[in-house]
């Protein structure tokens, strides 16, 4: 046999061969890129919103002899409604501190209370989006309101989504609890929902605090 | 019923009877053709009952070798198409003289010339790229798949589904009639008020959604995934320029989205955005494509670099040269080409500082593809080189690549771009890059890794033949481009005035029937293949005395890559364990825990084509209820938390000893 030979004449010289394999196996715990890939996600979403960002900047000033952000924008509403998202952003960082403790319970009842801060948030961007297409200041009036819209709307279908996600987790860690596939879930939405919390800041300097200055 | 319009507006949208071609001669035997063939191939699924094979092993598999494979027959199957559009094209051309209207309509003329840019770039090169990394990077990794498994199923199948959305607009409606960029205000609804372009956004947007989930999904692949003792500075090449690739991909693709989306709300909502009134301005699109389009080209040639980097060191016998500072070159080049974006437009007007500072870093651009190109020349040097097909091609891509090289920096300097913009030179020029770098990169990439893909290797004789065709027919194709450009001809014509052109278009034109000939000569090859695989047997998965670790397993590999995970103690680590006396161990397997296959990937996908023909051709209820099922689906997906089993130690004790039996009959 000649593969017995060379295992017999190598053996010898073992103490020299390196080990090129790892004879227990090594598990990828399941799971454990998942928060890398998920920021990836978000980097690229990030980028999404960079384009709208930059579109907003060209076109922002182009109101084709129609409403300018002085005109349209009352900061108040704008206010109250950041303040629903930044609250819900708090309230979800509860919720994680809730799960971190294992309390159920607790972790339902602040996603609930994040939900209706979420909800909120977009109950009040609709009214201000009614208010706005009533006095005729629409999407295509001009290249500002069309980018105007696409950009807070983009972020508004992102919390919109995030409420959809957040209900159904909320189905899910119901029905089979807090287990580890969840809790990675819960994290990744929790990224998710600051993420978009920080687009929001960007959103308010940048079309509402800067457009009324300008 | 049938004279209501009102509901028969409201079931089938924009879409009538008229919207078949009927009346184009052309495509109705093209339609014949295809439905002939698709039958055939349906027809002879059926008849072998191979679709419950297909759906199980290959259709709602997660392996990355699987998806792998799939992505590159969608490539070869896309090429065929592409290239028939080139064909046409180059016919066209070089009829279209001395009063003669040539014999395409302009109508479907735009369509072709719109069509082939498209294809060959999403879904030809984007798939064979795609392909070539989701088969080889796990491997050379030492991994047993890649980070999301069925993210990448998922991601595939969105490909195709952008892929048949382009291949239904040639039988139901057109494409797009504006050039493969698709610039406004042309593309615009007032423009372009037909169903074209909205095939084009809606192609593109969903096979982009699965290009850019494979991005994320290779980049943790590589960066969590990797065997143990393989350092950042220990990968293969060609993962590294992997990595690279997918950065870009990440990184531009969201841009794409974001522009493509600004277009279709121009066009569907009536916003202002690349409009010429109501303050438009449709440059923004034009920078804002190019800011995705000009990385596109790199993440398309990166991997190309990474193939030729194995190739060139595995077939000269030696490690690498300047292994790190190929690193760093394709590090410079990732970065580099976000900065170079503006050079595909200096003539928007933006200025000479501008200008300057584009036309530079475009220029600068040449120093690392260069210093790369010496650095696969140092790896010949005093290397045993065997001239292999993989080793051909990648010897024709240095010298071809190099000239189209030199013809780029000659582009970036504005003052002759303005003179060159949009002619016949920057057509030859960026098919000089794309042929002589991706293209041959691609078949440099399936000739070498065939073997290990199908445990045989491809028939050298009509590789050759292929190679030959290939190589003389994109010289004759292209440069008689270059003259006619420099001559002052533009792209995209379809008559022309001047009958001293017509020559250097039949030269043209002879060049595209060679390379088809180096196509049908590739499909030959891997039909005697097939046939003669007997003879081409390679049992030791190691046919080339290969490098890197995917060598070091079976060919093909097993379900689970490695029985054992390898431990990297050099960059060459296959390489290195050869030298140093590895053994293959023969015993003291484990059970291998493994992801299940789905077939969640492919509904998503599927319902996903059938919104966006639905928005296609704004028949809302199925718009609707198509959106309403993704996300159901998508959410139902995610109540499955079951998705993994074990490999039972038997069957890989059983797998392996196949091996041990194989590698011992042949020594």
């Amino acid at each position: 046999m000649d593969a017995t030979a060379t295992t017999m004449t190598s053996s010898s010289e073992a103490s020299k061969i390196p080990v090129f394999y790892l004879a227990d196996e090594h598990e990828h715990a399941d799971g454990s890129s998942t928060m890398l890939g998920f920021w990836l996600y978000l980097m690229s979403d990030c980028l999404i919103f960079a384009c709208l960002f930059a579109t907003y900047g060209v076109l922002g000033g182009s109101f084709a002899a129609g409403p300018s952000p002085k005109d349209l924008f009352d900061l108040p509403l704008v206010a109250l409604n950041t303040s629903m998202l930044l609250l819900s952003s708090i309230t979800y960082g509860f919720a994680v501190l809730a799960m971190d403790k294992e309390r159920t319970g607790q972790m339902q009842a602040w996603l609930v209370v994040t939900a209706l801060f979420g909800a909120a948030f977009i109950g009040i961007e609709l009214f201000e989006f009614a208010h706005m297409i009533h006095e005729g200041a629409t999407p295509q009036r001009s290249a500002f309101l069309s980018s105007f819209f696409t950009l807070v709307g983009t972020h508004g279908l992102h919390v919109t989504v995030g409420l959809i996600w957040l209900g159904t987790l909320m189905v899910q860690v119901a029905r089979i609890g807090l287990t580890a596939a969840n809790k990675r879930r819960l994290m990744c939405l929790s990224m998710f929902w600051h993420f978009l919390d920080v687009v929001w800041i960007g959103v308010f300097t940048f079309v509402y605090l800067m457009g009324v200055l300008r | 019923m049938f004279d209501n319009p009102d509901l028969l507006k409201m079931i089938f949208g924009r879409l009538t009877l008229d919207s078949l071609p009927f009346h184009e001669p052309i495509l109705v035997v093209t339609f014949l053709g295809v439905a002939i063939g698709g039958a055939i191939v349906l027809g002879a699924i059926t008849y072998y009952r191979l679709w419950g094979y297909l759906w199980h092993e290959w259709f709602t598999s997660v392996d990355h070798k699987r998806i792998g494979v799939m992505y590159i027959i969608l490539g070869l199957v896309m090429l065929l198409r592409g290239f028939a559009d080139a064909l046409m094209m180059r016919l066209q051309q070089a009829m279209a003289f001395n009063g003669s209207e040539g014999y395409l309509p302009a109508h479907h003329y735009d369509q072709i010339f719109t069509a082939h840019g498209v294809i060959m770039i999403f879904f030809v090169a984007m798939p064979l790229v795609t392909g070539l990394m989701n088969y080889v990077v796990p491997l050379q990794i030492g991994a047993r798949d890649v980070a999301f498994p069925f993210l990448n199923n998922f991601s595939f199948w969105m490909t195709v589904a952008g892929a048949v959305l382009v291949m239904m607009s040639l039988f139901v409606g057109e494409f797009a009639r504006t050039g493969w960029l698709a610039y406004p205000p042309l593309s615009n609804i007032g423009y372009s008020p037909d169903v074209g372009v909205d095939y084009y956004i809606w192609s593109l947007q969903i096979a982009g959604v699965g290009t850019l989930l494979s991005g994320v999904n290779l980049i943790a692949t590589i960066v969590k995934m990797r065997a143990p003792g393989m350092t950042m500075m220990k990968m293969p090449v060609f993962t590294w320029t992997a990595l690279c690739t997918n950065v870009l991909i990440v990184a531009a693709f969201p841009v794409l989205t974001a522009v493509l989306a600004l277009l279709g709300l121009d066009r569907y909502a009536g916003t202002n955005f690349f409009t010429n009134d109501f303050g438009g301005n449709p440059m923004m699109y034009v920078n804002l494509i190019w800011i995705w389009g000009h990385p596109e080209v790199y993440i398309l040639i990166l991997p190309a670099f990474g193939v030729f980097s194995e190739v060139t060191s595995t077939f000269s016998g030696k490690r690498l040269f300047g292994y790190t500072s190929m690193v760093y070159a394709t590090v410079v080049i990732t970065i580099l080409s976000y900065l170079v974006w503006l050079h595909h437009f200096f003539t928007m007007g933006s200025g000479a500082s501008v200008n300057s500072f584009f036309g530079i870093t475009t220029m600068i651009i040449s120093i690392p593809t260069g210093a790369k190109m010496f650095n696969w020349l140092f790896t010949m040097y005093r290397g045993r080189i065997r001239f292999e097909l993989p080793m051909m091609w990648t010897i024709a891509f240095m010298l071809t690549f190099v000239l189209g090289g030199m013809t780029g920096v000659l582009l970036a300097v504005p003052p002759a771009d303005f003179v060159l913009h949009n002619s016949l030179f920057l057509i030859a020029h960026f098919h000089n890059v794309i042929i002589g770098g991706v293209v041959f990169g691609a078949f440099a990439g399936i000739v070498y890794w065939f073997p290990k893909v199908t445990g045989f290797k491809l028939d050298p004789f009509w590789g050759k033949m292929s190679f030959w065709f290939w190589v003389s027919g994109f010289y004759f194709a292209f440069m008689p481009l270059y003259v006619l450009g420099l001559m002052g001809v533009t792209r995209r014509l379809r008559v022309f005035e001047d009958p001293s052109l017509q020559i250097w278009f039949v030269i043209a034109g002879f060049g595209a029937f060679l390379i088809l000939l180096g196509i049908l000569s590739f499909l030959v090859q891997i039909y005697v293949s097939i046939r003669n695989r007997e003879a081409l047997r390679d049992v030791t998965g190691d046919p080339w005395n290969g490098r890197t670790l995917e060598w070091s397993t079976s060919s093909p590999p097993p379900p689970y890559n490695f029985a054992f995970t390898p431990v990297v103690h050099d960059n060459d680590a296959w390489w290195d364990m050869k030298q140093r006396g590895y053994e293959r161990p023969l015993g003291g397997y484990k059970p291998i825990h493994m992801p299940k296959n789905t077939g969640a990937g492919i509904v998503l996908a599927g319902i996903s084509m059938v919104l966006g023909f639905a928005l296609i051709w704004y028949i809302w209820w199925l718009a609707i209820l198509s959106f309403v099922a993704l996300l159901a689906t998508a959410i139902g997906h995610t109540f499955n938390y079951n998705r993994s089993f074990n490999i039972p130690v038997d069957e890989v004790l059983q797998t392996e000893r196949v091996r041990t039996e194989l590698l011992s009959g042949h020594a």
